[in-house]
């Protein structure tokens, strides 16, 4: 049971962090150029409609008052409307969310699917001519843009060869190649991550006792290795969480799917305030309920982290 | 006893026999030459003490015999280790792979990283069992896990902690659980007390002095103590510059008429109450640099005792009923 | 080598000549410096091998051209030489990453040194700043930033600075904190040697080895962060060449004229790869025990 205090001593702490993080972007965006008003209602605009349209936003108010009426809101989980779409943002975010978070958790069990094992293989075989070469895709996957390699494999395998889909969402074909390239980057660090993380269990005085005991190389690596170098693997899936779904607002918009990503990006071109506020504290908390997940899943591989401190 | 040791140089009686063994770590600075033809004999159930001062080759030493040498960097380049008659250099991972544990363990020198964080200690004694002891019953198994921590003094109802919740002197007690509990026939024991305060190093030292009696086990006991040798050990080896400069009985090393001019020094090093001196006379000079390998005697640089010909050719062994000495002080006097 | 020829044993050597020889014998290292110098050198000379003129100036007559002796690199859709926009953009790509890291190093480095070197209350304040800041996974918040104020080179840099900022602040105390107390410092100390002094003459040559190698990951992951948003549309605006946005301007005609894709997007790559190089080289350099 000590877990669940922890879990809920660690939800509670992520509240002043919320609060905190709100403020500050609602202080930056805050600094959104001036006539809102008049970009909504376009240039024919007269200064009273503008006025009173100013007046029904709560624009005239002092900062920290409508920061204040927009906390109260989100306490009712009331995020506001759209400026230019009216619409009501949780919704539009709820909306969306599946989609991003589908691609995104397709995307890290394809990384930690392939990165794991290739990472600890060329751990095992250090200096083999495999581990040279997956280390080698690993740096070109981390030095690659991923709009650029999307771009490319979807002339490749959609425009080119169609074996699949070009854009969109629909059939599993759909998600296919957004998962991979979202996950390319996870995986280059999945795979350095393993390497180096089984590399430097590998060194361990602990490692030496086992094998001193007679146990072969693959009990070794499998029963005494792998469980420590688990620690920072799952440390490490759980901070490039916030990466994936950062990188999703690219992936997204170049297959089209309708995710935060792609709401995110047009709200920030249309500077559509309430949309990018509301977007990112969602994801803020979203990205903090993730490390509560990893940090909890830590404590259960290691044993010396207790819950009580 | 001395008439137990001169029939003891029959080859049979030798557990374990080093010879001229050379080991070097291919570093990416440099080759480090760690041992340099060094040579060494255990007859079963001794209780050899092996000396010497830090890097002087002795834990390579001991991961030489086990075949545990960091892989890449560590290398065997000469010299053999004959085990009860097979030479260990010449056999498969496989025969190495029944002998470590079982045959031959190991006490490492730190506790505190020696044991594996994420297992419990009572699995980590029991995986010794498990894979030396196919045929053995889980409860007979289990058994002689309690019995071992009983026998190191940790309540067995302990074993399913983990080691962070154990102190370092109780640690060492789990280690040495661990190497005794498939009652070896070799025990390699590195510094097992260099980590500890002084109170709780002799009550290991006793614990090892109790689990020998009991199993019989031989034991090479690595430190650069040599109080612990004086109470723990019946013969003694002095290595330098990885090779055996010294060997003999505890007496007659101890009895210190003769001795090599860098055991002697050792001894200038160790407080001594019954004579009344201002200070300690350490040895002069650094040991000597590991990536060079020496011309001649390798401590000539800081002997006392230094002639010419201690520069330029190695010494030969001079040996007197078992004590053996790597000195050209001794083996001229011989033939003059 | 360097070891066997000279006569000095390894502890006669400073910690910067170790952490540089130790860097020059790593090729991978050696093969980045070599690679970023040409495109950083390529760069600088641009206005010597290609006019800017080049960069805008388009050429209806001359559409999507494949490389050739005349255009280098080939055409676009307006007939506009690609080798130039990428030169010229290259300067834009690399000038604003290094003015992110330099911006968010120098803003990190006084809030970690004060947070580290005073610690306390004024340590407790903005290390809850940066926890704040770090929550907030930093393209997002880049992203918010030029919400507020936004599109242009100068307002991207500043966007993408302050989303540095906290690693930075991090990086630097941390360094700082493990040299506070170490025993050369507290003599210095005790000698009352002054702060500014301490940490001018003692902690930052003995810190910064962690820091640089911080700035050299964080910058290649910038290039990549710069040409993204390019790409996105935020930040720099065509017809300004920038790396990212000449691939944007060209989606529609890559899959049939691939190279309008590929030197650009393999530009990119090599730059970002050749900043990662020296980072891996750098940080085993300073700290060879993680050399894998």
């Amino acid at each position: 049971m000590s877990w669940l205090k922890y879990t809920l001593k660690r939800l509670l702490m992520l509240i002043p962090v919320i609060i905190c993080v709100t403020f500050i972007l609602y202080v930056i965006l805050s600094f959104a150029p001036g006539n809102v008003a008049w970009q909504i209602l376009g240039e024919d605009a007269t200064q009273e409609q503008i006025a009173q349209l100013e007046a029904e936003m709560g624009l005239d108010q002092p900062l920290l008052v409508r920061y204040g009426k927009y906390m109260l809101g989100v306490c009712r989980l009331d995020f506001g409307t759209s400026w230019f779409g009216g619409e009501d943002i949780a919704k539009l975010f709820l909306g969306r969310l599946p989609f991003t978070l589908l691609v995104a958790v397709l995307s890290i069990l394809f990384a930690v699917a392939l990165g794991c094992p290739l990472g600890i293989g060329s751990a095992i075989k250090q200096y083999s001519l495999m581990d040279y070469g997956v280390s080698f895709v690993a740096m070109l996957l981390t030095s690659m843009p991923a709009f650029w390699l999307g771009t490319m494999c979807q002339i490749l395998f959609c425009l080119t060869l169609k074996w699949l889909p070009v854009s969109g969402v629909g059939t599993w074909k759909h998600y296919v190649l957004p998962s991979v390239i979202l996950g390319a980057n996870t995986l280059a660090s999945m795979i350095r991550m393993s390497r180096t993380s089984l590399l430097d269990v590998i060194r361990q005085d602990y490692i030496r006792t086992a094998r001193a005991k007679g146990a072969s190389e693959w009990k070794v690596i499998m029963h005494h290795a792998m469980r420590n170098s688990l620690i920072p693997i799952v440390t490490q899936i759980g901070i490039t969480f916030a990466g994936v779904i950062a990188g999703a607002v690219v992936t997204e918009n170049i297959f089209a799917i309708p995710g935060v990503g792609v709401l995110l990006i047009n709200a920030v071109k249309a500077r559509d305030v309430p949309i990018v506020m509301g977007t990112v504290i969602f994801v803020t908390i979203i990205v903090g309920m993730i490390n509560l997940v990893v940090d909890i899943v830590c404590a259960l591989i290691d044993p010396r982290i207790d819950f009580a401190s | 006893m001395s008439e137990e040791r001169k029939n003891g140089a029959r080859e049979s009686d030798n557990l374990l026999e080093i010879s001229d063994l050379h080991v070097q770590y291919n570093t990416d600075d440099a080759v480090v030459h760690a041992l340099n033809g060094l040579s060494l004999k255990v007859k079963k159930g001794a209780k050899l003490g092996l000396v010497g001062e830090t890097g002087a080759g002795k834990t390579t030493l001991a991961l030489s015999v086990l075949r545990l040498l960091p892989a890449g960097v560590g290398e065997i380049t000469e010299g053999s280790i004959i085990y009860d008659g097979d030479d260990l250099l010449k056999q498969p991972e496989s025969f190495m792979l029944g002998l470590r544990g079982e045959k031959i363990s190991m006490i490492f020198q730190d506790p505190m990283t020696s044991l594996n964080p994420t297992h419990t200690v009572g699995d980590q004694i029991l995986e010794v069992l498990d894979l030396h002891f196919h045929e053995m019953p889980r409860e007979e198994k289990n058994r002689k896990v309690d019995d071992i921590l009983t026998l190191v003094g940790i309540p067995p109802a302990r074993k399913n902690e983990f080691p962070h919740q154990f102190s370092g002197g109780m640690k060492q007690r789990i280690v040495i659980a661990m190497a005794l509990v498939a009652e070896p026939e070799l025990l390699l024991a590195d510094e097992p007390t260099t980590a500890l305060d002084v109170t709780i190093q002799a009550q290991i030292l006793e614990l090892m002095r109790d689990l020998k009696e009991k199993y019989n086990s031989a034991v090479i006991l690595i430190t650069h103590d040599l109080g612990v040798v004086a109470q723990f050990c019946d013969s003694v080896a002095v290595v330098y510059g990885g090779r055996v400069v010294e060997y003999g009985t505890v007496e007659q090393i101890y009895a210190r008429e003769k001795n090599h001019p860098y055991t002697a020094g050792l001894f200038n090093c160790i407080p001594d109450l019954s004579v009344k001196a201002e200070r300690l006379t350490p040895i002069e000079g650094r040991m000597a640099d590991p990536r060079v390998v020496a011309q001649g005697c390798c401590f000539a640089e800081r002997c006392k005792h230094c002639t010419e010909i201690c520069k330029s050719r190695a010494p030969s062994a001079y040996e007197e009923d078992g004590h053996g000495i790597l000195c050209h002080l001794f083996t001229k006097k011989e033939g003059a | 080598m360097f070891v066997r020829k000279s006569k000095k044993s390894l502890s006669e050597y400073s910690t910067g000549e170790l952490v540089m020889f130790r860097f020059r014998k790593n090729k991978l290292a050696m093969f980045g410096v070599v690679l970023l110098s040409i495109i950083v050198i390529t760069i600088l000379l641009a206005p010597l091998i290609s006019s800017y003129d080049a960069v805008v100036e388009m050429n209806m007559a001359d559409r999507f051209q494949s490389p050739n002796a005349k255009y280098l690199f080939g055409t676009d859709e307006f007939g506009r030489d690609l080798f130039a926009r990428i030169l010229y953009g290259g300067r834009i790509s690399m000038f604003a990453s290094l003015a992110v890291i330099g911006i968010a190093f120098v803003i990190g480095a006084i809030m970690g040194g004060a947070a580290g070197y005073l610690g306390g209350r004024v340590d407790t304040i903005l290390m809850r700043a940066v926890d704040v800041l770090m929550a907030v996974p930093s393209v997002l918040l880049a992203m918010a930033i030029i919400t507020a104020l936004g599109n242009g080179v100068w307002k991207l840099i500043i966007a993408l600075a302050v989303s540095q900022v906290a690693r930075f602040a991090r990086t630097v105390r941390a360094s700082v904190l493990t040299l506070r107390n170490v025993e050369y410092v507290e003599a210095a100390r005790c000698f009352g040697a002054s702060s500014l002094k301490i940490i001018l003459k003692h902690i930052l040559p003995n810190g910064i080895g962690p820091i640089i190698v911080s700035a050299t990951i964080t910058l290649g992951q910038t290039i990549l962060s710069i040409s993204s948003m390019g790409y996105l549309g935020l930040g720099v605006a065509s017809p300004t060449p920038e790396w990212g946005t000449i691939i944007s301007e060209n989606k529609m005609n890559i899959g049939t004229y691939p190279y309008l894709g590929l030197i650009p997007g393999i530009c990119i790559c090599l730059a970002v790869m050749a900043v990662n190089f020296i980072g891996d080289g750098l940080r085993d350099a300073f700290d060879p025990k993680t050399k894998n």
